[in-house]
């Protein structure tokens, strides 16, 4: 079947049972958007600035485990995108980038809307594309579709001339993907797996550190039933989330610079660290000098690149970690009675005394609303079940603290790049793959008003996602570390000149509400969530210099935290 | 420690960048890169000469082998290999050091191209230690340009490194 670029460009989005694509249209891209015009198969999704497509199409992947979709035109299209294509890179989150450039013969000679797509976005993606020729495209997002999604996933950038959408060639999608220099990593043999259960069965002071790639490999359930075989104590990363339930007597909560007491303790006094799809990032370890000094590290993970990369392991499996969660369980039950509890009762113990330090303990207030307080109760509201998105900062911090998840897939933040605007847009993908269920964008009134503009994605698209806006009036982490390292000097974290949240909402068409007392929280959020059909906009005049506690400081190692002033 | 890596890479535009941004990026050492088609058109090999302690080179190694394009590498140096640089020397010619120069470029297994009655390149092929040898062995001749290739090698056991 002869068809034009364009359509051949739609129809590959199709074969790889595509439902959403989020873009944002311009001259580089028309054809390709007039031929998402003559179909009604895949659909197409218009934000207000790419930046709001990139983390929309994150948000859905991240909520679904598929890849996200992104169609850009050039030239500020792609720019605009970057910063989204970033956000998913850091946090191996699959996507694919459909860019429009222009026509070929204008390439390097500063056309109108001309950017080197391929090398600006270089630096984070798995991998891009140029396509040269018609004849090529559907190789092309083959490929791009299976290296977004195989291995260590990530986006992948396919920039399309616009001549070449206008030419036309026989449409047949290929079934197999040929790429000689791409492989996925070997599988795990069974001796490594002896020796690490090996090691597992001597340890006496064992934690098992998870993170995000359990959640992007589904292994979630592998993972509870090896730490409950085992009896150890378990903490997840901030992207790790999830994975293993918040409520579990097992679980040691968050770890890292704003991670528990005793998760952080316990990595710095263990003896064996078992570290599943993480890779040691320096907000879990802090400083390197000090990290876990007697510990032996068993270190698994897809990435080979991740292992010895920030710690040495001793023992380090490369796989999927799923497999290797279920070789271990095999090889776990089939020695299931050399698993001797006594041996890490002493360890328990310790964790215990760590557990009744309380750090995640806060001065309630009936005179101002705490931060942490909305998070627990929205967490009452949503029974535990809603999607939660956040931004970043200290709200991010306590939604990660308070929230409590007990599934993954619902905890959506940028834990890597760190990019402020992401939770609105990502709580709009989130959305289009989950209708039924709640979602919930927490974040403060620096971040919201980075993405502010899907507001009007929302009303067009009728997305009724609730927006928790923590306001403290201050861009509260940096005030914080202003705080704590620059003597209070409160340099550009104060904004003076707030919008009108409420009558903001509303002009957008949606419900805005201002909450100012902590007697009026639970209500307001059983009053937005009972609104099934609308967007609403929280706007919760929170307490000003609340602190994110525990935290480690630049420089510091897990047994020297700054914890809150004592109860 | 110097390490000389033998990459295998897919003949792609952009490739080369690749390679080159993933050293800046993350502040590897490149002290030379030289890349050239091979035998399997579709493929090119990269010479890349760096320096690290092994773990960086573990490292560099792995983010390689993560770039789609890389199709095989391989650390030459940790076994018998060979390497050469070519280098071309433009100088000065001076009657009175001919004979002197002429017994340079022999030593050296060089040749001496006339460029005009004053200047000639000596062009030479060695590894860098050698290359680096000639050229402080010119001290008292005027030097005008220096062109070096960079290293290649191959390693001397049986065998290729292939895809």
């Amino acid at each position: 079947m002869q068809l034009t670029g364009a359509d051949i460009v739609v129809k590959s989005l199709k074969e790889e049972g595509v439902e959403y694509v989020f873009g944002y249209p311009g001259g580089a891209a028309l054809h390709i958007y007039d031929a998402f015009h003559r179909q009604d198969d895949v659909e197409h999704i218009l934000v207000r600035h790419e930046q709001g497509a990139t983390h929309a199409a994150d948000g859905f992947a991240r909520s679904t485990g598929k890849p996200g979709v992104v169609l850009v035109t050039s030239g500020p299209g792609v720019t605009n995108a970057i910063t989204g294509i970033a956000t998913a890179y850091m946090d191996s989150i699959p996507m694919v980038v459909l860019s429009g450039q222009v026509m070929k013969p204008l390439i390097g000679y500063d056309a109108f809307q001309e950017i080197d797509a391929v090398g600006i976005s270089r630096p984070c993606v798995k991998h891009n594309f140029l396509i040269q020729d018609v004849d090529d495209i559907t190789a092309t997002i083959k490929k791009a579709f299976h290296l977004a999604t195989t291995g260590r996933p990530g986006p992948v950038l396919v920039d399309i001339p616009k001549d070449i959408t206008a030419q036309v060639a026989e449409f047949l999608y290929p079934e197999t993907v040929d790429m000689r220099s791409y492989q996925t990593p070997a599988a795990a043999t069974p001796s490594e797996i002896v020796t690490a259960v090996e090691a597992m069965l001597n340890a006496k002071k064992p934690i098992i550190y998870s993170g995000g790639g359990v959640v992007l490999a589904n292994g979630q359930n592998e993972l509870r039933d090896f730490v409950r075989k085992l009896g150890f104590p378990c903490t997840n990363t901030l992207m790790g989330l999830g994975a293993y339930p918040h409520d579990d007597p097992l679980f040691l909560g968050m770890l890292g610079m704003h991670g528990t007491y005793e998760a952080n303790m316990a990595m710095h006094d263990a003896d064996l660290i078992i570290a599943l799809g993480a890779r040691f990032d320096d907000r879990i370890t802090g400083t390197l000098n000090g990290f876990a000094p007697d510990a032996k590290v068993l270190h698994v993970d897809i990435d080979p690149s991740v292992i010895d990369k920030n710690i040495k392991a001793d023992i380090a499996i490369v796989d999927d970690v799923k497999n290797v969660l279920t070789m271990f369980n095999a090889e776990l039950t089939r020695r299931e009675e050399d698993i001797n509890a006594e041996l890490v009762k002493d360890w328990w113990s310790e964790i215990a005394d760590w557990r009744s330090r309380d750090s995640l303990w806060y001065t309630p207030s009936d005179t101002v609303i705490k931060p942490q307080f909305v998070v627990q109760k929205l967490h009452e509201i949503t029974g535990g079940n809603a999607y939660v998105t956040s931004d970043v900062g200290q709200h991010q911090m306590f939604a990660a603290q308070f929230y409590g998840f007990s599934d993954t897939h619902k905890w959506i933040n940028s834990g890597g790049l760190g990019t402020m605007g992401f939770g609105l847009p990502a709580a709009m993908g989130v959305k289009f793959a989950h209708r039924d269920s709640d979602v919930a964008c927490v974040t403060g009134e620096g971040s919201i008003q980075m993405c502010i503009q899907e507001l009007a994605t929302c009303k067009q698209y009728d997305l009724p996602v609730k927006i928790i806006n923590l306001n403290n009036r201050y861009l509260g982490m940096v005030r914080q570390w202003q705080e704590f390292n620059y003597e209070k000097r409160y340099s550009n974290s104060y904004m003076d000149s707030l919008p009108d949240f409420v009558a903001l909402t509303e002009a957008y068409g949606h419900v805005g509400m201002q909450i100012d007392k902590p007697q009026d929280v639970e209500g307001a959020l059983r009053e937005a969530f009972a609104m099934k059909d609308r967007l609403v906009f929280m706007d919760f005049i929170t307490d000003r210099e609340e602190n994110v506690y525990p935290m480690i400081e630049a420089g510091k190692a897990h047994h020297e935290m700054r914890l809150r002033p004592a109860k | 420690m110097r390490h000389i890596i033998s990459v295998l890479l897919e003949n792609e535009s952009g490739a080369l960048s690749r390679v080159s941004g993933l050293f800046s990026a993350r502040g590897y050492n490149i002290e030379s890169l030289t890349v050239a088609p091979t035998n399997d058109p579709t493929l090119s090999r990269m010479t890349i000469v760096t320096v690290g302690d092994d773990r960086k080179i573990d490292q560099i190694e792995k983010q390689l082998n993560k770039l789609v394009d890389v199709a095989a590498l391989k650390d030459i140096t940790v076994s018998g290999h060979l390497e050469r640089e070519v280098v071309l020397v433009k100088i000065a010619i001076n009657e009175s050091l001919k004979s002197d120069l002429e017994r340079i470029v022999k030593a050296f297994n060089g040749e001496l191209i006339a460029v005009s009655d004053t200047q000639s390149i000596i062009e030479m092929s060695g590894s860098s230690e050698k290359v680096d040898e000639l050229i402080k062995s010119l001290a008292n001749i005027q030097i005008i340009e220096i062109a070096r290739s960079g290293v290649t090698g191959l390693s001397s056991s049986e065998g290729a490194l292939t895809v």
